[in-house]
């Protein structure tokens, strides 16, 4: 035995390793594939051995060797096996080769499953952390669905390296296994809580990535994010909530009001440049979700555009970049805004850098107007003569034309210009848009029919100078353009000054040199041409041009009718005979002219691109019906006709080769030499033509002057667009000239003494008028037709689904479990979670009980059932259908009343969803968003702010002040004001009470309407009337400075942990800042109690205060929150605490400081949770707890108002409601049941209560009580 | 989410490749040779991101680089990602690296991409970023490395010395990557 390890060792030392296979992959640069095939055979051998280090030493080369492109999925069943190896250090091995080469095709995954499972419950982390990580990368619907449980247990391990790595692989089984993400995300949802900073980044990071693609699922949770973004200060988070935010707002605005404050303190507060971004990000898209209305908008925007010119101006090419991104956001809806920057963004063209100048280019789209699109132009092509690399040219090219071209030519005044512009752009080499430039060509010379005549001439110059453009043909796509200017030469060649010319210049025989659907236009266009020349010439005495034309015409077009290509030679030979007929009528002196143009008569109309799309189908007409049968498959052979075709082409083509012979070749060689010789362009081999012309004067030569004269050295007699600006300048000058004229005399006949301002300032978008009255003809579309987009989302997406409703499972995390077939499937005896609510138990019994209820749902259900079966056998799932419902029920009542071991098989996992969410988690959102802050200046925040300070409408009421130290909530209200003051205040409560009851109010909790959650949820769905909205904050303290309020009702308990552990209470501080200065450094302390002390940071003594983690700007609030350990819960608490702060004026700087008292009730450490009625029913009959009463006499308010006003301030949630009788369950944060029975009968209300903890109770009826005597 | 994370140096050779979605062998192969076509040829003082190549992603993809070096760092991202914060990331794990690696250059991830493997598997998991402080990074490392090396053990011994010898005939090579530039102007992640 012991032989044979010292056998192994020694056989190791002289395998390779990696190190020895990489060395010698670099000794062998010459021959590597073949050094790499031996060591391929090498592993190979290795791979055969028993010896486990010797494979994973040979898995682990092979995962370099993948790097280096080689296949070595045959090692997959290696892999494994390495992959099951004991040994941490060759199970990482393995899994990370997994991870590289496996995926979803690769068979041998499926015998991981049992692998995977074990190393995710072994009780070493690494070995889970490793199995968790290479999973992540080859998880299959089959293991997700296999696994999901384990992972779902190890979102709760005791390790946060674990839960971590278990939270974000969660992302990965939903999208492979979308059941998954109804049960799993309640506890994902808990993780967003979690202690450790790192595990409450992944659930982050995995909850945005859900919300990204289907966000409207999750605006509930928009609540939750939206305290985590104002109390992390963990950026990574910070950026992932307000990324998500952005991905949020445009489905709720309201939810864009609100975030703009925090997000504007955000932006100036901070200093990290990525979280700046981002915040700048979401308020644009804020911004852009508000459609208008407030007025505060401006100074967002403004702010916006402010901090991305800073960020454009900074020599960082990377925050330019994004500066310039985020720019292009806003210029979609604020256009004015990002046009005060043009300066800034005209620089960016001239950048070094290549993504810069996309970015500004990108800019450069919104910010034309009718005044400046000349001089931009100008500027871009300028650029086009100087870039060097063709993409960015044709980036410039495409740039210009979207810029010129857009909302119909709106910002063109001059489409001289324009023409001349486009004509430029065509002396671009080597563009790829020359079809771009011709397609505008025709559009703008079809559809402005004012420029018709300047186009022609333009077009037909371009057609003289056709070899310009194709003096290098083979990769110019420039060549496009002649098709526009061939086409509107022949159209409108009633235009044409010259036409005999131009019907040269296209029978040129150099045109066959042309792509043949150019030269198709040429030929047709030609014959237009020839039209409208015998036309002209006939109405001359003399019929000898005419005919001469005919003549030219009949000389020149066999070389088209020669042409290979099908289209070119058909209507050459057309148009051939057509000629050739003509001049025989013309030999005959028959007046031909007005017949041949009556072929071209008639005027072409654009039509839209979607036109044909929109024709309605006629009635009666089936396009899918065959006209004639298709002749059965068996007789047919199909490819007979087509070969046949093809084959008579080859035809045509080859005899056409071999007839050349030697002669002819000769004479074509010394074409091709003539004209290569009159080319200008072409470089020649032999000294250059000058020379030659000067040293011989043979005879050959000759033509080569003719030519240059025909072509004027100049180059061609293109307009300068240059020369359009210069006139465009002059004729507005004019223009204003003459306006100011007009005015002026229309000021001398009022009299009128104002008018001065017109003068001086710039002249406004109105006062250009185009230079020529253009009527751009708009394109036909068939009547009744829309031009509307029907874009279809990629049915392909995995992460369509993952678009499930969470809404109901969200507010209710522990209150209504799922429904047991939501469970995910479980393999073997596990014992059951622990119980979150005291309910649980009687979880499947409630569940069973709501069956009847679900059956609305049902249908919609099967539907779903059928997307979700995809992966499996479908046949067999539709017969068994029927039957699987039916156990299903049995199943669930089965395992509930029995308490059985969940064993599930697959069907059952899948089916059953909860009733779809009710309206009651709606208006939660609804409410919480309703708390929109709109404070568009400081006095309009101060009297918001001071309806905020009402603490409820029904607790501070009008009465005297004097009754303030009996009211719970009042008594926090310590005041470092006189007492005249505070009458003045509360003069201003009553008057804002009354605003409060018009508009829908402040309302920050999200437990706190659970009263209406709850009846709903019962059962008892009644038309009741609106509840009055309530608030939990109340004013705290205030001086002329600042106004802190606070919201105590909010105890986040560890959830994570157990209750009796640490209880912690979370008491959430408004700030606002009220004075003109700049709030800073400010600190908060409290002097702890035995009982209750503020949580510090690790570090900080006992008397240390806490850093509030903001600077509050003049008129602007923020929220801070402060978590307090609280040892014994049963009596209410009162801490005294102070609030230093540094008032900065701009002139001085001065330390305040303000003393407040917190109060905790007993009520604050109660938390909403909720209880199902057998539940709670057993919980009575234990007879554990200790039973107290009070009764409230004069209680006026309807019983459901009573009720949420329990639920509200009390943290109760409903059990049970019955007519005017309610049972009412809440638990504290230490795990004390508290239990309310509540009657009501005229105005009286009796409250029975029981509680495990009597002091307890008796406070919290205290509380209770003195709630409703406010009212 | 992180789509891929490639490392090659100046002549494009791969270093490290981490696809967090499938490719087949050649098509990752011609996914690197053209990012290394479009970012090697950009000049060091020019931004860090880029609109995507043609074959990996499509509008919606970004990359984003680094080059220390002899070392280009390109991380594939779609719109989910902070563009600045995954330039901060690669800083991260580049001093990450450095750490590890004591000093590392491009020899390292040659000889050692495994390692460099399982570094990255603590930074970024199935395309999401796992962790960003560095200390727990390095911390998590190391504690992986020495249970390796306890369970190495005496069997591993023979092979150490072995390959401790073949190491001695290594050419003394240049050491130092230089990552001295760390002038990110991206915030480190601190508390603000």
């Amino acid at each position: 035995m012991a032989l044979k390890i010292v056998k192994g060792s020694i056989d190791r030392m002289f395998d390779k390793n990696l190190q020895d296979l990489v060395r010698g992959i670099r000794n062998h640069k010459e021959d590597e594939a073949k050094y790499i095939s031996t060591c391929i055979d090498e592993i190979k051998q290795e791979l055969k051995q028993d010896n486990i280090a010797v494979k994973a030493n040979a898995v682990c080369k092979l995962t370099y060797l993948q790097m280096l492109g080689y296949d070595v999925s045959w090692a997959a069943f290696n892999i494994v096996e390495v992959m099951s190896s004991s040994k941490f250090t060759y199970k990482r091995i393995g899994y990370l080769a997994a991870s590289q080469c496996f995926h979803e095709s690769t068979d041998v995954i499926m015998l991981t499953t049992n692998q995977i499972r074990k190393d995710l419950s072994s009780p070493n982390q690494y070995d889970t952390g490793v199995a968790l990580t290479g999973l992540s990368c080859f998880v299959t619907p089959d293991l997700a669905r296999d696994l999901a449980n384990d992972i779902m247990t190890l979102m709760s391990h005791t390790k946060p390296y674990i839960r971590k790595k278990a939270v974000l692989i969660m992302y990965k089984v939903f999208l492979k296994y979308p059941e998954s993400l109804r049960p799993a995300f309640p506890r994902l949802k808990e993780k967003l809580e979690d202690p450790d900073p790192g595990v409450q980044s992944a659930a982050v990071n995995v909850i945005c990535e859900l919300a990204r693609r289907n966000p409207k699922n999750y605006l509930s949770l928009a609540p939750l994010f939206f305290k985590l973004m104002t109390s992390s200060t963990n950026n990574w988070v910070l950026i992932k909530i307000i990324k998500l935010f952005g991905a949020l707002t445009p489905l709720e605005p309201r939810l864009g009001k609100k975030l703009i404050e925090p997000l504007t303190n955000l932006i100036h507060s901070t200093s990290a440049m990525s979280l700046l971004y981002e915040c700048v990000n979401t308020v644009i898209a804020v911004l852009i979700s508000l459609s208008s209305g407030m007025p505060n908008h401006s100074a967002s925007i403004q702010l916006c555009v402010q901090k991305l010119r800073i960020l454009i101006e900074d020599s960082d090419q990377n925050l330019k970049y994004l500066g310039l991104l985020a720019m292009s956001k806003i210029l979609k809806t604020h256009p004015k805004s990002v046009q005060s920057h043009k300066d800034l963004i005209l620089q960016c063209l001239d950048d070094k850098d290549e993504s810069i100048r996309l970015r500004a280019l990108d800019l450069l789209y919104g910010m034309v107007s009718k005044k400046n699109l000349m001089e931009i132009v100008k500027k871009l092509m300028l650029h086009v003569d100087k870039a060097e690399g063709t993409t960015y040219r044709d980036e410039l090219l495409t740039k210009i034309i979207d810029i010129c071209c857009q909302s119909n030519y709106q910002y063109i005044t001059n489409f001289e210009w324009y023409i001349s512009i486009l004509v430029e752009l065509t002396r671009l080499e080597g563009t790829r848009h020359g079809h771009l430039i011709a397609s505008q060509m025709l559009d703008v010379a079809i559809r402005v029919k004012a420029i018709r005549v300047f186009a022609v001439a333009q077009m037909a110059t371009l057609l003289d100078n056709a070899h310009l453009l194709t003096g290098n043909m083979q990769r110019n796509g420039i060549c496009e353009v002649l098709y526009a200017a061939a086409w509107i030469c022949g159209e409108f060649s009633e235009h044409l000054e010259n036409p005999m010319q131009t019907l040269e210049a296209m029978l040129r025989p150099k045109v066959a040199t042309l792509p043949g659907h150019i030269q198709a236009v040429y030929v047709q266009n030609a014959a237009k041409l020839f039209a409208t020349v015998l036309k002209s010439q006939e109405g001359n005495t003399d019929g000898t041009a005419a005919q001469e034309t005919s003549q030219l015409m009949i000389e020149r077009l066999p070389l088209f009718v020669q042409s290979a290509n099908l289209e070119v030679q058909e209507r050459a030979s057309c148009i051939l005979q057509l000629v050739k007929y003509i001049q025989k009528l013309q030999q005959k002196d028959v007046e031909v002219a007005e017949e041949v143009s009556a072929l071209f008569a008639g005027e072409l109309n654009p039509v839209a691109p979607k036109a044909q799309k929109k024709v309605p189908v006629p009635e009666g007409l089936d396009l899918d019906a065959w006209i004639n049968e298709p002749p059965s498959e068996s007789e047919s052979e199909d490819e007979q006709p087509k070969a046949i075709f093809t084959k008579e082409e080859h035809k045509h083509s080859r005899p056409r080769h071999t007839e050349v012979d030697e002669k002819e070749l000769a004479k074509r060689r010394e074409a091709r030499k003539q004209e290569q010789a009159n080319n200008p362009f072409y470089i020649k081999a032999s000294p250059s033509s000058q020379k030659v012309y000067q040293e011989s004067t043979g005879v050959e030569h000759i033509p080569v002057v003719q030519i240059d004269l025909s072509v004027p050295l100049k180059v061609p007699g293109l307009p300068m667009s240059d020369q359009y600006v210069k006139l465009e300048e002059e004729r507005r000058q004019k223009q204003r000239v003459e306006k100011k004229k007009k005015e002026k005399k229309k000021r001398k006949e009022k009299h009128s003494g104002r008018g001065k301002k017109r003068d001086s300032g710039p002249e406004s978008e109105e006062d250009i008028t185009p230079a020529h009255m253009v009527d751009i003809v708009t394109e036909e579309m068939p009547e009744n037709a829309l031009p509307s987009d029907d874009d279809d989302k990629d049915p392909n997406d995995p992460h369509k689904a993952l678009d499930i409703d969470l809404d109901n499972l969200l507010e209710t995390a522990g209150r209504r479990p799922l429904a047991d077939s939501d469970k995910l499937p479980v393999r073997s005896h596990r014992a059951a979670e622990a119980a979150k609510s005291p309910g649980e138990a009687g979880d499947a019994e409630s569940a069973a009980a709501q069956e009847p209820k679900k059956k609305s749902g049902k249908d919609k259900r099967e539907e779903k059932k059928k997307d979700k079966d995809r992966d499996r056998k479908k046949s067999k799932e539709e017969k068994k259908k029927k039957k699987h419902k039916h156990e299903e029920k049995e199943e669930d009542l089965l395992r509930g009343q029995a308490g059985e071991p969940v064993v599930q098989s697959e069907e059952t996992s899948q089916v059953a969803e909860p009733p779809t969410s009710t309206s009651a988690e709606v208006s939660d959102l609804d409410f919480w968003l309703s708390n929109a802050p709109v404070p568009s200046n400081t006095q309009e925040a101060a009297t918001v702010a001071a309806a905020e300070a009402t603490p409820m409408p029904e607790v501070v009421s009008s009465t005297a002040p004097d009754s303030e130290p009996n009211e719970p909530k009042d008594a926090e209200m310590e005041e470092t004001k006189s007492s005249k003051h505070k009458k003045k205040k509360q003069k201003k409560e009553k008057e804002e009470k009354e605003k409060k009851k018009k508009k829908k109010h402040h309302h920050h909790h999200r437990h706190s309407d659970g009263g209406g959650e709850e009846s709903v949820q019962n059962g008892t769905v009644e038309e009741e009337e609106p509840l009055p909205s309530m608030s939990n904050y109340c004013l705290l303290a205030e001086n002329s400075y600042i106004k802190m309020m606070m919201e105590d009702a909010d105890q986040v308990c560890d959830i994570q942990g157990n209750l009796q552990d640490g209880s912690q209470v979370v008491v959430s501080v408004i700030f606002e800042n009220k004075c003109d200065g700049f709030l800073k450094s400010m600190e908060f302390n409290v002097l702890d109690s035995l009982n209750a002390k503020l949580q510090r940071p690790e570090g900080s003594g006992p008397h240390d205060g806490l850093t509030v983690p903001f600077q509050l700007p003049p008129g602007v609030s923020n929220e801070a929150r402060f978590v307090f350990t609280v040892q014994s819960i049963v009596m209410p608490q009162k801490l005294k605490g102070t609030l230093t702060f540094i008032v900065k004026n701009e002139d001085s700087s001065t330390h305040e400081k303000l003393d407040f008292k917190l109060h905790f009730t007993c009520t604050s450490y109660l938390i909403t949770t909720p209880c199902y009625s057998d539940a709670f029913a057993k919980l009575l009959e234990s007879g554990d707890l200790k039973c107290s009463s009070v009764r409230l006499e004069g209680v006026s308010m309807p019983f459901h108002h009573l009720l949420a006003r329990i639920c509200f301030h009390h943290h109760f949630s409903v059990v049970e409601r019955i007519d005017s009788c309610s049972s009412m369950y809440s638990r504290s944060i230490q795990g004390h049941h508290v239990c309310l029975l509540v009657k009501t009968s005229a105005q009286t209300v009796s409250i029975d209560a029981k509680c495990d903890e009597p002091t307890l109770l008796g406070n919290v009826l205290d509380e209770i009580k003195q709630t409703f005597s406010q009212c | 989410m992180i789509k891929a994370i490639l490392i090659f140096n100046n002549h494009g050779k791969p270093r490290l490749i981490r696809f967090y979605q499938y490719f087949a062998e050649d098509m990752q192969q011609q996914i690197i040779r053209e990012t290394f076509h479009l970012v090697s040829k950009r000049d060091d003082n020019v931004c860090n991101f880029l609109e995507g190549g043609s074959l990996i992603g499509g509008s919606d993809y970004k990359l984003i680089y680094r080059h220390y070096a002899t070392l280009y760092f390109v991380f594939c991202v779609d719109s989910s990602e902070s563009e600045l914060g995954i330039l901060d990331l690669i800083q991260v794990f580049v001093e990450t690296l450095d750490k590890c690696f004591e000093n590392v250059c491009e020899l390292d991830l040659i000889f050692h991409m495994d390692k460099v493997h399982y570094i990255l598997q603590e930074v970024v998991m199935g395309g999401m970023v796992l962790e960003t402080n560095m200390n727990e990074i390095v911390a998590q490392v190391e504690v992986q490395n020495r249970m390796e090396k306890s369970e190495g053990g005496l069997s591993a011994a023979p092979a150490r010395a072995v390959s401790a010898v073949k190491n001695m005939n290594l050419p003394d090579m240049p050491r130092n990557i230089n990552i001295g530039d760390i002038n990110i102007k991206v915030p480190s992640l601190s508390p603000f």
